[in-house]
């Protein structure tokens, strides 16, 4: 997701300067994704030169709020209307990593694995006890992102079963220690992020 | 510690054909403590409960609820312990038709010889601690799966159980009302029991302080203690 829609959706809300921005955006996101001062002026400059947003005068206190136009509005809206696309999304690694291990000499995929489902269960309990400690009216923003979160790491633990009953299964030979030849450029462009 | 694994085995059969469900499993609960077990079909989950529950014996090894041997118990005093201090939640409810909803739970408390009074007025407290305040009379065909599951987990807690016992305890239930299961086992847990959970769902393994994954009759890793929670909130840098 764009931090630019984030911006854009809170400041639909009305105007806003760059610190009450942030404070929003954490809180919306249950405070899972924390953004730092730079990145939300960078992407305020850049809405404002694609037309998106404008500065509003200094208030008082010597901040500048933000407003969202027209164009940001149907920008905006065009966001919400639009499913995201897995492809957009940043490769995954540990499914690379998994691929790779199984083809580097020396690594012992089962344990990867293991320690993956160790790691990730962890992390699944410490979401469920965040979970667990509301009491009363659950805040829905906070719970939406929480239970994102929980069902990924669910989903990461199933597909870590499959992969050891594949392994069960399909004992991989020794990995060859020859490389193989070079493959297609088009696919063997690696995850920048 | 409520309940102790020592150095489990267990074996069906004897010979080429003997099937190993646990070898050599070590496991304390301590009370306030929820502990899940997960792991395929076959891994020997279903076993561990089992033992635990003095529904079955070890081949080798020892297991201990409130200190006290499994073993080493008569079978009336063994029959005693798992209706006073062990509470059993399976995924098959095993709820009496013919009994209403606060009959089933104060089922196990007269069969231990309290008398009917008392053992109804725990009962009701019991459905009231599962939110079915007011289904007390209701036979079970006519409640929803949600609300049967709820009557047999106040049947699992009525009383002074210390040791509550849970096998999928969710069954086919709606992920919310699932979570609601999992959320009065938590509580429960919180408030002084010994807590084991066999499930083969991550999200519901996820309401435990320890994770323990079986494999082959094995424990091949183990989740927790875990961390505070309020370091997750920390900003990351």
């Amino acid at each position: 997701m764009s931090i630019r829609h984030g911006l854009l959706a809170l400041l639909e809300r009305g105007p806003m300067y760059g610190y009450q921005l942030r404070a929003a955006f954490e809180e919306s996101t249950g405070t899972t994704w924390p953004l730092n001062i730079g990145q939300v002026y960078t992407t305020l400059s850049r809405l404002e030169r694609d037309g998106l947003v404008r500065p509003l005068p200094e208030n008082d206190g010597g901040q500048r709020p933000y407003e969202i136009t027209d164009p940001g509005r149907s920008e905006l809206a065009q966001w919400f209307a639009t499913p995201i696309s897995r492809t957009d999304r940043p490769r995954d690694e540990l499914a690379i990593k998994l691929a790779l291990a199984l083809t580097t000499p020396g690594v012992d995929v089962r344990a990867v694995v293991q320690s993956q489902r160790t790691a990730t269960m962890r992390a699944l309990q410490e979401y469920t006890r965040l979970k667990s400690r509301e009491t009363g009216t659950p805040d829905l923003p906070w719970r939406l992102v929480l239970d994102a979160m929980i069902f990924q790491a669910e989903a990461e633990i199933r597909w870590l079963d499959h992969c050891e009953a594949s392994l069960m299964r399909y004992p991989p030979p020794p990995p060859k220690t020859t490389p193989a030849p070079a493959p297609d450029p088009e696919h063997s462009e690696v995850t920048h992020s | 510690m409520i309940l102790e694994l020592r150095d489990v085995y267990r074996t069906h059969g004897t010979g080429a054909a003997a099937v190993h469900a646990l070898r050599g499993v070590a496991l304390g609960v301590r009370p306030g403590e929820l502990v899940a077990v997960m792991g395929p079909s076959g891994s020997g989950k279903s076993t561990l409960l089992n033992l635990a529950g003095g529904l079955d014996r070890p081949t080798q090894g020892g297991v201990y609820v409130e200190g006290k041997l499994l073993g080493e118990l008569s079978k009336r005093q063994l029959a005693a312990l798992r209706r006073r201090s062990v509470g059993y939640v399976f995924q098959d409810l095993n709820l009496l038709p013919s009994l209403t909803a606060a009959e089933n739970v104060a089922l196990p408390l007269e069969l231990d010889g309290m008398g009917v009074r008392k053992a109804r007025r725990l009962a009701v407290s019991a459905l009231d601690e599962v939110g079915l305040a007011d289904l007390g009379p209701r036979f079970p065909d006519d409640m929803s799966g949600g609300q049967q599951q709820r009557v047999a987990i106040a049947r699992a807690l009525v009383g002074d159980r210390r040791l509550v016992l849970a096998d999928e305890p969710t069954g086919a239930l709606d992920s919310q009302t699932g979570e609601a299961v999992l959320r009065l086992l938590r509580a429960r847990v919180d408030a002084g029991a010994a807590g084991v959970l066999v499930t083969h769902e991550a999200r519901h393994a996820g309401w435990a302080d320890r994770v323990v994954f079986l494999r082959d009759g094995v424990v091949v890793d183990t989740s927790g203690p875990l961390a505070q929670a309020e370091e997750l909130l920390e900003p990351v840098p």
